[in-house]
């Protein structure tokens, strides 16, 4: 194998399974909830029928809701963990941190200078200012949708805190929200990852873990210099993922980014 | 061999043998039979003002008033069907009912499926309504005429003949206020209950599919009903989930102003615990028909939903833009990498 061949780990398996259950549940949340949100349009009718009836689809709803608050309540133990246990200050700063630093701004203005011809391509490290506005945009999701999902979910209990008139806000905040979430992430997190020409069809970082090393010194050349010279690159260094590996990637995430594209065109046509 | 099947069997030999004799029969009626009876013909029996039944009822035909009716061009046989080929005279005391649908289609059909219809065809109530019992007999008129049983403001006393412990609660709700023009009644039972399509209150399919008579005057009350939590699910067909009786109650329909009305401040935690059974005063401070548009009605859910608007349309505009500039630069960039690569072969080989 000569060197430029050689393959990296980006994502461990447990990152890739709690991506799996992400666009699970979120799917799953996405396909349960437009019936409603869009209840006016004849298709939403046909799917809540295809669910088994807007009373299971409630129910599925709120499976999927348990699933994704349970991933998302895991990860911020993790943080917490990694952050107070292992005293890994990494995780609120620097390259491996998702939060976001005056390099991502500086690198956003750079990017769109290179869009237009105006400036070299900014050197990217482990996380872009593109893929943190995604992680921010799910944290700041799932507060939103999450917790007046919660409030709807069951409005007597709260109704000990809060005056009813919450709910009326929590039903405009929790569908306009979602309709944030699905059309940000079936059009833009799909540009952005899969279908921008040098990705197209599909980019299977998510689904292998591995990056090649040509694409790794491409797209994020800081990261591959910053590992050679602390000499972390040969510790991330893998065999290529199996074949089954690749292939289940590419069913199930075609699967996904096919019935985001189909609730896609059920938003439009819904909306418009 | 199943019953039914005997049956089904039975009945497909019953119609391929009876099927086409009818058709025989009136050809051989048209041949042989004398011309249908002409109506000075009936009304000389009918016409006498005496004549009656061998039980003593009375038989008696007023020819003015059928003449003065909505169907005072007709002729006798054109609703008593029946009688048209009849060969018997004086003919037997029961004949077959008059045949309306014949010329009202539409309204036979929607009536055989209404709780009326099935009363008297599937279940051989006797008391049941027919066509007669509400649209009189050889007096009817058109709705539209005040003399008739079912003009607006003659309607309700038709249906409460039968209906009768629903007309005192119907005479306190709002409806039965007069509005409009003609002074009749807000709204009155075929309003709600549709003239024909008349079913059951406590079927699903009627609790759902009332929501959208109580639309068709409450326009704004719908729309904003539609747009909230409870509308959504019953437009997708949930049973279990309040449409506009639940809350405002039926036939006593009082506005929330009326202190006896079910969504009068006071008795709204007592309204709601019918489906919430923990529902408190803070609780009840949810606005069902909340309206987004409305900053008047809904100032908290108005300006939820400007800001929702604006953040939506600022993340799409930016990434909107970030994206279309992106897409060529990075069609270019595959491009230039393709070459390099297919260059770095030829030079290779």
């Amino acid at each position: 194998m000569t060197p430029g061949d050689r393959h990296f780990v980006r994502f461990k398996p447990y990152q890739r399974a709690m991506h799996l259950v992400l666009f699970t549940s979120f799917l799953g949340l996405a396909a349960t909830g437009l019936p409603l949100m869009f209840s006016h349009r004849p298709w939403a009718g046909t799917l809540a029928r295809g669910l088994g009836g807007i009373q299971a689809a409630g129910v599925l709803h709120r499976i999927f809701a348990v699933m994704l608050l349970t991933l998302f309540a895991g990860h911020v133990a993790e943080l917490a963990w990694r952050l107070v246990r292992r005293r890994e200050h990494g995780v609120l700063w620097g390259p491996s941190s998702m939060v976001p630093q005056p390099h991502d701004a500086a690198q956003m203005w750079q990017h769109i200078l290179w869009f237009v011809g105006k400036a070299e391509r900014p050197h990217f490290d482990r996380y872009t200012y593109w893929e943190k506005f995604d992680y921010w945009a799910v944290v700041w999701g799932m507060v939103i949708i999450g917790g007046s999902g919660l409030l709807l979910w069951f409005p007597e209990f709260f109704a000990a805190v809060f005056p009813g008139w919450i709910y009326n806000v929590a039903l405009i905040l929790h569908g306009e929200e979602a309709l944030l979430a699905t059309g940000f992430i079936f059009t833009i997190h799909f540009f952005n990852s899969h279908f921008r020409p040098e990705k197209f069809p599909m980019d299977m970082v998510m689904f292998t873990g591995q990056v090649t090393e040509q694409e790794l010194r491409r797209e994020r050349p800081a990261e591959y210099e910053r590992m050679s010279r602390d000499g972390t690159l040969d510790t991330r260094a893998s065999p290529p993922a199996p074949g089954w590996l690749s292939l289940a990637g590419r069913v199930v995430g075609g699967a996904a980014v096919a019935l985001g594209l189909v609730l896609l065109v059920l938003i439009l046509v819904g909306t418009l | 061999m199943s019953a039914r099947f005997v049956l089904a069997v039975g009945a497909l030999l019953v119609c391929l043998v009876a099927g086409p004799a009818p058709a025989v029969a009136q050809t051989a009626a048209a041949a042989q039979t004398p011309a249908a009876p002409a109506d000075d013909d009936c009304l000389a029996c009918h016409g006498d003002s005496s004549a009656t039944r061998a039980n003593g009822s009375s038989v008696a035909v007023a020819a003015d008033v059928i003449a003065k009716s909505v169907h005072g061009p007709l002729t006798c046989v054109s609703c008593h069907a029946g009688l048209a080929k009849t060969t018997e005279w004086p003919h037997p005391e029961t004949v077959e009912a008059a045949a309306c649908s014949t010329c009202h289609g539409q309204e036979g059909r929607n009536y055989d499926d209404s709780v009326h219809g099935r009363a008297v065809a599937k279940s051989g109530l006797a008391v049941a309504p027919r066509c007669s019992t509400c649209h009189g007999t050889h007096s009817i008129q058109r709705p539209s005429n005040p003399a008739s049983s079912v003009h607006r403001a003659s309607i309700v006393g038709t249906c409460t003949k039968c209906h009768e412990g629903i007309a005192p609660l119907y005479a306190k709700s709002v409806h039965a206020q007069p509005l409009g023009p003609d002074k009749s009644a807000a709204a009155v039972c075929s309003d709600c209950h549709t003239a024909h399509r008349i079913q059951r209150g406590d079927t699903d399919a009627w609790r759902l599919s009332v929501i959208d008579e109580c639309g068709t005057c409450h326009l704004q009350r719908i729309s904003s009903y539609r747009d909230n939590f409870h509308g959504q699910k019953t437009t997708l067909g949930s049973t279990r989930t309040a449409t506009c009786s639940s809350c405002h109650d039926h036939h006593v329909i009082l506005p929330a102003s009326d202190p006896a009305s079910t969504v009068a401040p006071q008795n709204l935690v007592a309204t709601c615990r019918s489906c919430h059974p923990q529902a408190s005063a803070a609780f009840v401070k949810y606005d069902p028909h909340a309206d987004k548009h409305d900053r008047a009605r809904s100032a908290p859910v108005y300006w939820t939903y400007r800001s929702m608007q604006v953040l939506l349309l600022g993340v799409f505009a930016f990434f909107g833009a970030h994206t279309l500039l992106w897409f060529p630069r990075s069609y270019r960039a595959r491009r230039e990498r393709r070459s390099a690569a297919a260059a770095k072969e030829d030079r290779s080989s």
